[in-house]
This record gives structure tokens, sequence and C-alpha cells, in this order.
């Protein structure tokens, strides 16, 4: 599904990724922990197509195609997902039909017909019952005045609609309560099987009980220092991430 | 009678102007008033206070004669794209009244909607109790030069305790043919206690043509009256349009100007609310988008007189390529004026490196017990909007054009007249780029 090949990459000159090597299968659930600052971001923003950043090296193959030679909308219509760290507030813009924009100009790439709005509706109905979001957010802004809880589930809720082949959460988990976090990982949970990758990107080990990964790894300083299975995060957790001491995988 | 040299080639044929005119002797006293003082100052320079960032030089080398009665082969069907559901229309030609392009709408008794030049003749005394009384020749050159040409515009009289049902929509229409021309529309606005009108006042022009509209709008809003005035221009970009709207209001009226514009290559709005009596609500709001080398500046002034009143102005402007925007944002409180809430907000969004926009807000607080509230800001789109937007498969073209819809339909929003609101979201559909999607997406 992913194939990610020596990634190097960085800003202004300042390389943050330092060689990343990544294989994640068709069906399968991987996580990337690591500290502040390891390139956990950096990788998630990079994958999701962000201009700012500069790739030195490496390649990153999706399904078959060069993702790194795709806009960030047409990684998005070959069906990845990125699930904000930060949800963007977009003041005046319809967080119903906006995504049903969205969908629609991925249906359009995939050659299938528009969704009408009736269709449309009720897909979005459904699928804010799975995240437990309340549908007078349908109605608001993108983002506006949503609560930090709102704006995650809210990420999970366009995720469901857009029905990616691989989703990319960047730290969803952050900041979010027990209920709510949850319900996040319930719609992981849900939505796992053929077809579908996940690559979950989190600061702490709880996230993992809720959403057992099939691979673990960890980033530290731009590598991936140790991969395992998801006995590593708990592992990690007890120990803190000085146990892995920056020792490059298979060194 | 003895020929004078004239100072200013904007004057050159105005005694043969004046004298073809009959109309009342106050009127021709006020228009020497104007002719007088623009003879004095003649074209403002950027070394004048008030006109620094918007050079007007090339308004006066376009040489244009005044317009006569000739239309340049405008006639209904191309009035079309100017017209806006539901009201009523009265066109006025380069300035004067064409009866044969308006409608002669089901107006309620004692109302008059119509030429200028005809109410005088009708109805002289009305007219002039309030023509000239408002806007200040002395404050402004272009108010001196219009009032030295008054001749003809709208009038538009709603008695005490009316209603007008249908909204007025006040089409001015520039034309010219080889010869630039210039006009000067003067309209007077007047509704009186309790009564209430919806008005549109417009000025159109096709591109290509170059002319120069200057016109003056006096409205008068009687005590406890409500007035909901949009103002657009969308005037020929080869065109200027430097215009003065003086707005008086009485005690307790309920006011809302809405100025739009996106045409004209030099476009200056001077638009100053009077606040004369307590409990007024006042709202100035304004959406001007640029492109090319067009510049579009609006000088505001929010004048309050008198205690417990309101007054609100969002102003936006969208602008592309090298166009150009001011906006001077000036309230008074005079030292009676307590309990006063000024808010004033100005916002420019600049699509390309080359945009200016200058902001001045101009606060003079002369009472202790006020809330006055003014913000500015002038930035380019959020990248992080753009890319969020991307990363759902919105285009980037559709996503910046979305973007930019969303920060310009919040004044849009304001709009209590759905026809022009509609009419307003569908221009800026076909004017941004995707904008099928941004349709779909709002």
């Amino acid at each position: 599904m992913l194939k990610i090949t020596n990634l190097h990459a960085g800003i202004d000159g300042a390389e943050i990724l330092k060689g990343i090597d990544l294989d994640i299968k068709d069906g399968e659930v991987h996580a990337i922990m690591g500290p502040n600052g390891s390139g956990k971001s950096t990788l998630a923003q990079i994958l999701a197509g962000r201009e700012e950043y500069e790739i030195t090296d490496g390649s990153v193959d999706f399904d078959g195609e060069d993702l790194l030679d795709m806009d960030p909308e047409e990684r998005a219509r070959e069906g990845l997902f990125l699930a904000f760290q930060y949800p963007v507030e977009i003041p005046g813009v319809s967080n119903t039909y906006f995504l049903k924009a969205a969908l629609n100009a991925t249906r359009e790439h995939r050659g299938e017909p528009e969704m009408d709005a009736v269709d449309f509706l009720k897909l979005a109905r459904a699928k804010m019952k799975m995240v437990q979001m309340d549908e007078k957010l349908l109605q608001r802004p993108v983002n506006h005045g949503f609560s930090g809880g709102e704006k995650k589930r809210n990420e999970i809720f366009h995720m469901a609609v857009l029905d990616p082949k691989l989703a990319v959460l960047d730290e969803t988990d952050s900041g979010l309560d027990i209920d709510a976090l949850r319900i996040v990982a319930n719609g992981v949970n849900s939505m796992r099987g053929e077809g579908r990758s996940f690559l979950v990107i989190t600061h702490y080990q709880r996230l993992l009980d809720y959403i057992t990964p099939d691979i673990v790894h960890v980033l530290m300083d731009g590598r991936i220092v140790q991969t395992g299975g998801p006995g590593l995060a708990k592992e990690l957790e007890d120990k803190g991430y000085a146990m892995v001491d920056a020792v490059p995988a298979g060194a | 009678m003895t020929a004078v040299a004239e100072s200013h080639p904007l004057l050159a044929e105005y005694d043969a102007f004046e004298a073809s005119l009959d109309q009342p002797a106050e009127l021709e006293a006020l228009r020497r008033r104007g002719r007088d003082r623009f003879e004095e100052v003649g074209f403002p320079t950027k070394r004048d206070e008030e006109w620094r960032f918007t050079n007007v030089t090339p308004v006066g080398r376009l040489e244009a004669r005044r317009a006569g009665g000739e239309r340049h082969g405008l006639d209904a069907s191309k009035l079309e794209p100017f017209l806006v559901d539901e009201t009523q229309d009265l066109v006025f030609v380069n300035g004067r009244f064409d009866a044969e392009l308006s409608e002669a709408g089901d107006l309620p008794e004692g109302v008059f909607a119509g030429s200028l030049a005809q109410a005088l003749r009708e109805m002289p005394e009305t007219v002039l109790a309030h023509l000239g009384q408002h806007a200040r020749l002395d404050d402004n050159p272009f108010v001196a030069l219009n009032t030295a040409h008054i001749e003809d515009g709208a009038f538009v009289y709603v008695p005490r305790g009316v209603r007008v049902e249908r909204p007025l929509h006040l089409l001015f229409v520039g034309t010219a043919g080889d010869e630039a021309t210039v006009s000067y529309p003067r309209n007077l606005i007047v509704v009186e206690q309790s009564a209430e009108l919806t008005v549109l006042e417009s000025y159109a022009g096709f591109s290509g043509d170059r002319y120069f509209t200057c016109p003056v709008t006096e409205i008068v809003g009687g005590d406890n009256s409500v007035i909901d005035h949009y103002r657009l221009g969308e005037e020929s970009v080869d065109a200027f349009h430097l215009a003065t709207l003086e707005i008086a209001l009485g005690r307790d009226a309920n006011h809302f100007t809405h100025s739009v514009n996106w045409g004209g290559a030099i476009v200056r709005n001077d638009i100053r609310a009077y606040l004369g009596g307590e409990g007024i609500h006042c709202t100035l709001n304004g959406l001007y988008l640029g492109r090319g080398k067009q510049l579009v500046d609006h000088h505001m002034w929010v004048d309050h007189a008198m205690p417990h009143c309101h007054s609100y102005e969002l102003f936006k402007g969208v602008l592309e390529d090298s166009s150009k925007a001011v906006f001077n944002g000036r309230i008074k409180v005079h030292e009676d004026a307590q309990k006063t809430d000024a808010k004033q907000s100005s916002q420019h969004l600049l699509l390309s490196k080359s945009a200016i926009a200058q902001s001045n807000p101009q606060l003079e607080i002369f009472a202790d017990d006020v809330k006055c509230t003014h913000g500015s800001t002038t930035g380019h789109l959020d990248d992080e909007a753009v890319f969020y937007l991307r990363s759902r498969g919105i285009g980037e073209d559709a996503a910046r054009s979305l973007l930019t819809y969303a920060f310009a339909a919040e004044v849009l929003e304001e709009f209590r007249l759905e026809t022009v609101k509609k009419g307003l979201e569908e221009y800026l559909f076909t004017r941004l780029p995707k904008g099928d999607v941004v349709r779909q997406a709002v």
C-alpha cells in the first residue's frame, strides 16, 4: 500500500527526516511513536503533500504510484487521508457543503457519478452517528468554534465520509479525554479491514490500548530506531524513550 | 456679456450650459457656489491630505465633455446584466432620467421616484428644502464640481409613515462614443418620519467606454425612518468614478448602506453619515474587488453628534494583480455624544504580491463615556487553510477561491435584500476561478 524508501527531507536547509524506511501492507495498522521533535508530524505532512518541505532523497510509492509526484489534492483523490494534528478553522465554509465538494472531486477522479445532496446527507448523517458528533456541527463552518475534541472527531468524520485507502492519523489522540478517545478509536476500528491501511502517529501509548497496531515503530531524530509488535508500545510506556537510546534499527 | 477665461476645462462650456437651464433661482445660486468653489480649488493633488493615496490626475487628463442627450447605442437589452430581480427600475443615462428605459411602477400615494429635474418643476419646495443642504461643497472639490452642474439625477420622496414595499433600483449608466464624457448625477432621497424605503443605487457601464461619473447623493432619513440602501459600482473598467454619499439621520433612524464595487479604473467613494438625533443605528458596510490596475478608495466619516447612537462599519477588500485599495475610516464623537457605540473593521485580502492596501482608522473622540473599537487587517490567504482543503481533495484553485469567497461573503451575509445578495453571490461564482466548485461548497 505504502512503501517509503530512504526518505530524507527538511525545511529551510535543516534536515528533519534522515532516511525513513517504512512498508505498510494492505490492511495493516502501523503506529509511529516518538518524542517531540523526532519528525513525526513532518512525515505526516510530507505524505499529505505539504509543499514547504524539501525532499532531498528517497521515494514514496503509494499503490504503485509515485506519491511525491502528486499534488495534495491528487493524493487525496487517490485515497490518502491525513487527519491533522491541528485541524484548521475555516470561517465561512460550511462543514457539510465543503465535504460534499471534496467527496465529489474524488468521485469524479474515480470516474464515479456525482453524489447528490440527498444521498450525501444520508451518508453524512450515518457517519456522524459513528463518531457521535452533534448534527449541528454539519451546519457550522469547518472547525469554526469547535472544541478540541469536536475538531478531532470532525477529522475522523471526514475520514469516514471520504473512505480513503490509507489514513494517516497525526496525533489525533492528543488532548482528548477518554470518552472522546474511545469514539475516535471506535471510528478507526470499524473501518479497519482489507483494502485500507492506517498509519497512526502518536505521542502517547494510551491510544494503542484502543487501536491495536500490527506493527509499532519508534521514530527518533528523523530515523526509525526500533520496530516491533504491539508489545513495543507498552515497553516504551514503562521504560521511556531512553530505552531505545537512538540506536538505528538493524544496527 | 463678457466672456471670462475659464480656469478648468471641465467648466469650459459652463455658461452655455447654465443658460440652457430653466430652474428655480435658489438652485442657480447653489450652482454658482459650486462653480466658484471648484474654480478656486480645482482638482486635488497628492499633496492634499484627503487625496494623499489617490492620484486623480488621469481623470483630469481624460478631456471629457459633458454628456449630451445621446445614448451611444444603449438600449433595454444592454441593461439586462445590471438588472436585479423584483425591483422597480429607474434608469438614468449619463445622469439624466430616461423615461423610456425606466419602469413606471405603482408607488404608494404621495411617494415620488424619478427625475430630479421633473421634481424641481413639480415640487420645488420639497426638493430645495434638502438639496445641497447636506453635501459639503467646501470639503470636497468634486462635490463643488457636481453642484456646479446640478441639472438632473434621481429624486425619491417617501412621506411620513409610508412604507415603500417594492425596492427601487436607481440605475445610472455611463456611455461614451469616440469622445470621453463626463456626467454629474445629483441624487436626493428623502424618507420622512417613520417611513421605510429599500433602494439600490448602481453605477454601470461597458468596458471600452471612457467616461467620468461624478455623482453626489444626499440621503435624508427622518426620525424613526428605516432605509436599506445598496450602492453597486460596476462601472466600465475604463471609467472614473468619484462619488460622494452624504447621509443625514434623525432620532431613532435605522440606516443601512452596503457599498459593493468591482468596476472603474479609479473609484473614490466619500461616504459620510451624520447622526443628528439620539438612538440612531447606522450600518455602513462595504466590499470591493480589484484587479488589473484598479484603484478603489473609500473615505468614510461617521459623525456622532448625539448620545446613544450605534454605528457599525465592516469593509472588506479583495485585491488581485496590481490593484490598490484605500480605506480611510474617520469616526468623530462630539462632546455631547455620550454612550456612543462605534465599531469599525477594515480587512484586506491580497491575492498577489503587487496588490496594495492602505487602511487608516481615524478616531476623534470628545465625549468620555463611549465605546469605540476599530480593527484593520491586511493579509494573504492562509496557506494552512489552503493545504487543509487540498488535503481533502479540493483542487488548489478551488481551495483558494473557496477561501476568498468565504472572506468576501461575510459582507453579503448582512444584506437584508435577498435578490441583491443572490445576485452578488452569483457574480462571485462567475468571477472566481473554479467558481462552480465554490457554488457547490458553500
